[in-house]
């Protein structure tokens, strides 16, 4: 299990119901259900992650997140989670609205852009920068909305939801390893992670 | 393909005695037969039987061989066998021919009571309701209080459908592939060419036809637009392109022929052999009023799942022009709105709505998949 998803695992109260937005292959789903016995909903775009995901026995749907999400009522879900995700939706703001209109809680976590590696790329070599948890060429990157850990606080305040809970984090060289970074998050850690509510 | 994995099977009868038998339409039968297939062992637990719904043309052969000189397994046989997707060493598997059907169930073909001669056009209109209203006695007979799933392509997936709603305590889940809640326009109209087909053959006369003299132009013409909308552009221009059948023909006559036209003629004159034109003229209406909005939701397709309870895995092929994927995710979107647990996939295929009789290791891996799970929780409770 990866290290973020850990961490992310860990926030969800046993036996409640997730909506995982952008779920890819359900690891995140599947160790919820198993481990937390949680009732999971996933939404993937595409067709060979959807399968795998259905082979795992989990309940999946296919189709875009961003229409999907408008069928749910109000408090559909316990958890709405939106996991290294974000950086890739065109309407972040729309999308936001509506995790926190169907899940009671939302659970959001993405690359930090401000990373201290990324701000090097920039200033030493003047290149768009190319990380392991942002791996694509500027041409090549479905990531269109880079951010950094301060955006989201102050996308928070422009959006006005709350950030209940957050985490820092700094995977190590195994995935499954890695550490919460406390000292200087916004240049020290690689991902963040936030529970976000109205 | 191995003929050791080939199990034998057998076809068995069930009659349902009533008086009358009332149909949707008001009218009634009586000494209705219903024609089954079983695979695998019931458990003592009695929960793990699987209920297949067969399409237009098929029978309650979907697996299986009748004899080991039987060359042809049964129309579903990619799926369901031992170590299948749908696994026979784990399930217990029941298929049956539809009411109106002409493979051993009561349908226009079959003797009216107390007369000498077949119904003909005389049978009574049946609709898919009558269809799952027969299986469901079936199942009843056969000491089976909750189906582990119910599954079928087109119409059979509009039968898994109605399943859903009309017995929704006797089943843990749907599987319904390559399906519609409703007929459209266009899915009307090529049934009705095909229904002119039979019944503009002189030997149809009215239904009232002996078997040395049957419709079989009318029926040949009638699965040769079955089967194109059965394809796809696409699957055609793979399959056989301009290719003519015969290098030596001689072009700009009306002997040469196209591969395609090869190709329709024999699966029109192969089925002729095996198939009733009448039972093909009410299976194919019965489609046609297929409604589930109408019938269960007066119009909503939200409201038509409210009894509903199974767990649904529903499915489409991108190329399938017949029942397109539009009309898959109409039924997921019902679903959503019901709060029901749904998993949905669209396939991309080339192979146009014919493909999910084809086999496919996708197809095989989710279907596998979702019955352990709801197999593993049948268990648990």
């Amino acid at each position: 299990m990866r290290f973020d998803l850990k961490i992310l695992a860990s926030w969800i109260k046993p036996g409640s119901t997730v909506l995982g937005l952008g779920c890819g292959e359900g690891d995140l789903l599947y160790y919820l259900k198993q481990e937390k016995n949680v009732k999971e909903t996933g939404i993937e775009i595409k067709e060979k992650k959807v399968a795998l995901c259905i082979e795992k026995g989990l309940s999946v749907l296919q189709g875009d997140i961003n229409k999907e999400i408008l069928d749910y009522s109000d408090k559909s879900f316990d958890y709405c989670i939106l996991s290294q995700t974000l950086q890739q939706v065109y309407d972040p703001e729309g999308l936001i609205k509506e995790i926190l209109r169907v899940g009671k809680k939302a659970i959001v976590s993405f690359p930090n852009f401000g990373h201290i590696k990324i701000r090097l790329q920039l200033l030493g070599g003047g290149k768009a920068p190319v990380s392991r948890e942002l791996p694509y060429q500027w041409y090549d990157s479905p990531n269109i909305r880079v951010l950094t850990l301060e955006d989201f606080k102050i996308f928070a305040n422009k959006i006005g939801f709350n950030i209940h809970k957050k985490a820092a984090i700094k995977p190590g060289e195994k995935s499954h390893e890695g550490k919460i970074v406390k000292f200087l998050p916004n240049l020290f850690a690689t991902y963040g992670i936030y529970e976000i509510g109205k | 393909m191995n003929r050791e994995l080939n199990q034998i099977v057998e076809k068995q009868f069930f009659s349902i005695k009533d008086k009358n038998f009332t149909l949707q339409c008001g009218k009634s039968l009586k000494d209705i037969t219903i024609a089954y297939e079983t695979f695998g062992r019931l458990n003592a637990k009695k929960n793990n039987a699987i209920l297949i719904l067969h399409a237009l043309t098929g029978d309650s052969h979907a697996a299986g061989i009748y004899d080991h000189k039987d060359e042809k397994p049964g129309w579903w046989d990619v799926m369901i066998g031992p170590g299948k997707a749908i696994d026979t060493d784990i399930y217990f598997v029941i298929c049956s021919n539809i009411l109106g059907g002409c493979m051993g169930s009561t349908g226009p073909a079959s003797i009216m009571p107390g007369k000498k001669r077949p119904y003909g056009m005389n049978f009574p209109m049946v609709t898919i309701t009558d269809m799952v209203r027969v299986q469901k006695r079936l199942i009843d007979h056969l000491k089976i209080e909750k189906l582990l799933a119910v599954t079928g392509g087109s119409l059979g997936g509009m039968q898994v459908l109605e399943w859903s709603v009309r017995y929704p305590d006797m089943m843990e889940s749907a599987i319904p592939i390559a399906t519609t809640m409703k007929h459209s326009a266009l899915s009307i109209a090529f049934n009705e060419v095909a229904r002119q087909a039979i019944t503009s053959d002189p030997n149809w006369n009215n239904g009232n036809y002996s078997q040395e003299k049957k419709p079989d132009m009318g029926l040949s013409v009638a699965r040769m637009i079955g089967h194109i909308t059965y394809l796809s552009d696409k699957s055609m221009r793979l399959k056989f392109g301009r290719k003519m059948q015969d290098k030596k023909d001689a072009p700009f006559t009306f002997d040469s022929k196209f591969q395609v036209e090869s190709y329709l003629k024999y699966q029109g004159q192969k089925f002729v052999t095996r198939f009733d034109a009448n039972s093909f003229l009410y299976i194919t209406k019965a489609a046609d009023y297929f409604d589930l909005e109408e019938q269960h939701g007066d119009g909503s397709p939200v409201d038509s799942f409210l009894n509903a309870k199974a767990r649904f895995l529903v499915i489409s092929y991108s190329s399938d022009w017949l029942y397109p994927t539009s009309e898959s995710k109409a039924i997921v979107n019902a679903l959503k709105k019901n709060r029901l647990d749904v998993s949905f996939c669209e396939i991309e295929s080339e192979w146009g709505h014919d493909a999910f009789l084809l086999q496919d290791k996708r197809l095989d891996k989710m279907i596998k998949g979702f019955l352990a799970s709801v197999y593993e929780k049948t268990e648990d409770n």
